[in-house]
């Protein structure tokens, strides 16, 4: 019945609206009881315990590097007072979220996907299925709500952790003044900046959930498919993130005026 | 009772490739129908099928009113409930030892107490002789057990349909023979539609009630054992039989240079692959344990049969008529040699549902 029509592009398109099926279903299954609680629970567990350590270990030469990068280039134009506004304002609105939602992918996201897939392949997704338990229902929201929970939460240690890098190497290395650097602080920054930073980190794991849950439940086949599949949804997290990235910072920038402005 | 399963005009294709179009028939209630087939004939693919794992592209199935094909999502995970599948891998969770394997579709599905949860496990477990295993992961079991986890999830809710893919690959001659014996049980305790699908030969012979087969991308027949165990059609003589002479080939089709030449070399005296005897013909269906109830499907069926006897082959009809007893043979007007003809009448009541 369902003539498949083929045009340039047409499988990409399907893809996409396939996914977008996906991130659908899912928003509507969430609410639907009972919620898996122990899933949940287990599966937020499971992602922090492989992504908080990457994460800090990421998060302080972030941090420290943004600080020195703006150490040096604020010193060149006299502006050695402004240093802890503008780190904090880099690490807060752009490094912490993109530093989670690139570890979210990688480690929770890929993680997710291995999982899925190889129960995909084992025919255990088909099994429960049959059993009258919606795969999406029972395995898929727990996991994206456990993505989106770990991701804000990450976002507030390492913007705590970039912060505290920044301060260290500005400080003990460039022979800033602290005073100076924390009292700046609220010069540029703003509460809005923070929210903008923790609505970022929630909807990118929200994507890096849905697209791992998506290429994990639709494999090409085979164990080599599960492997493929893992790849291919961290690559498309990781493009749909920068770019998801750039609409938001855009749309904020826009919609928020900048402090003093 | 079982539920009626009605096929019909079903077709399958993946890409360009057709599995299997037009296949049309109808799994009595509570009956026990098998499916047998050559490798790569797209048996596992009509089962998914059946329970709206596969899309077909034509055709409807109708399953207490409801066409699986085309229902919506929420009612096909209503009408899944009525179905219990094993796997031709168990398809057990890999997270989870056997018990809670076994108690999934308890804990989803119903509200039962933890201690009847227990009790209906350890029963099925012990119906299906895996004691003693409830703490192992799936992982660290052979097949045949996985596959008998499989089947005991897959009976604690009591389907009224129940579905077997290949219950007796990876499992030695004498387990299969448990496994066909335990089917039959079921039968016998839920009246349960089974749907066996499997290329053992054994297992056709002895276990259903119904027998069909597929081959090159179309269903060669489906009907009452008889009919098929005692077909003359080339491809089911040459499956029965196991030999390599006839239409199938080691891929799916042979060409007619190949049969010659396997012809010529069978004509030279070399070994075709099947033993010398043929298996045709009728033996005697596989009974429930004594002491087990009477399979109501077998009275149901001899009805079914012999309402529409006489447009059967006449060997098939003649098997029939030599599986009554002489007192059935004079009920239904039938005798031993000589063609029915006419629709007996029935001399029991017939029950609702019943073709």
């Amino acid at each position: 019945m369902t003539t498949q029509t083929s045009f340039p592009g047409a499988g990409a398109l399907r893809e996409t609206g396939k996914l977008c099926q996906l991130g659908i279903d899912v928003v509507r299954t969430t609410f639907r009881r009972p919620f898996q609680l122990r899933e949940f629970i287990q599966q937020s567990w499971f992602i922090v315990s492989v992504t908080v350590l990457p994460t800090a270990l990421v998060s302080i030469p972030f941090g420290a590097v943004i600080a020195l990068q703006l150490g040096s280039l604020t010193r060149q134009i006299g502006a050695q007072s402004f240093t802890g506004a503008a780190s904090v304002l880099a690490i807060i609105q752009q490094a912490s979220p993109i530093v989670t939602a690139l570890l979210i992918a990688g480690a929770g996201g890929s993680a997710i996907c291995a999982d899925l897939g190889s129960r995909k392949i084992r025919e255990e997704i088909d099994a429960m299925e049959v059993l009258g338990v919606s795969p999406i229902h029972r395995l898929v929201v727990p996991r994206v709500l456990a993505a989106m929970l770990v991701s804000v939460l990450l976002n507030g240690m390492v913007s705590v952790v970039g912060v505290l890098g920044g301060y260290f190497f500005n400080v003990i290395m460039q022979d800033g003044t602290p005073g100076a650097y924390l009292a700046s602080f609220s010069a540029l920054a703003q509460l809005p900046d923070l929210w903008i930073s923790e609505l970022k980190a929630l909807i990118f794991g929200f994507i890096a959930g849905i697209v791992a849950a998506y290429r994990g439940l639709n494999p090409a086949g085979g164990p080599k498919g599960v492997g493929d599949a893992v790849n291919q949804a961290v690559v498309i997290t990781f493009l749909l993130l920068f770019f998801v990235n750039f609409v938001l910072t855009t749309i904020y920038l826009q919609v928020v005026p900048a402090k003093g402005s | 009772m079982g539920v009626e399963v009605v096929v019909e005009g079903l077709t399958k294709s993946f890409g360009k490739q057709t599995i299997w179009q037009d296949v049309t028939l109808t799994l009595p209630p509570g009956e026990v129908s098998v499916m047998l087939g050559p490798s790569g004939t797209g048996k596992s693919v009509f089962l998914k099928s059946l329970v709206g794992l596969l899309k077909p592209e034509q055709g409807k199935i109708v399953i207490n009113g409801t066409d699986l094909v085309r229902c919506s999502e929420h009612r096909l995970y209503e009408i899944r409930k009525m179905f219990g599948v094993l796997f031709q891998d168990g398809a057990l969770f890999g997270s989870m030892n056997l018990y809670d394997n076994i108690a999934f579709p308890l804990r989803e599905h119903t509200r039962k107490t933890e201690a009847e949860v227990r009790r209906i496990v350890l029963e099925k477990m012990e119906m299906v002789g895996l004691v003693g295993a409830e703490k192992k992961l799936p992982g660290e079991i052979s097949g045949g057990m996985r596959k008998r986890a499989g089947l005991a999830r897959a009976l604690v809710l009591d389907p009224e349909i129940i579905l077997c893919d290949e219950p007796d690959s990876g499992l030695d001659p004498v387990r299969t023979a448990y496994l066909s014996q335990l089917l039959i049980d079921l039968n016998a305790q839920i009246d349960a539609t089974i749907l066996i699908v499997t290329h053992n030969i054994n297992i056709a012979r002895t276990v259903p009630d119904n027998l069909g087969m597929l081959f090159r991308r179309e269903l060669v027949m489906f009907g009452p054992r008889e009919v098929l165990l005692t077909s003359d059609e080339p491809v089911v003589e040459q499956f029965l039989n196991g030999r390599r002479l006839g239409p199938i080939g080691m891929s799916e089709e042979k060409d007619t240079a190949t049969m010659a030449a396997e012809q010529a070399h069978a004509d030279a005296g070399h070994s075709d692959g099947s033993t010398s005897e043929d298996v045709r013909g009728i033996i005697p269906q596989i009974e429930p344990t004594p002491g087990l109830p009477f399979r109501d499907a077998v009275r149901r069926r001899k009805d079914r049969v012999m309402s529409i006897i006489h447009q059967l082959p006449y060997q098939a009809q003649q098997g029939i008529i030599e599986s009554l007893t002489t007192e059935e043979q004079v009920r239904y007007g039938v005798h031993v040699g000589a063609p029915a003809a006419a629709p007996a009448p029935s001399p029991w009541p017939r029950q609702g549902g019943v073709l």
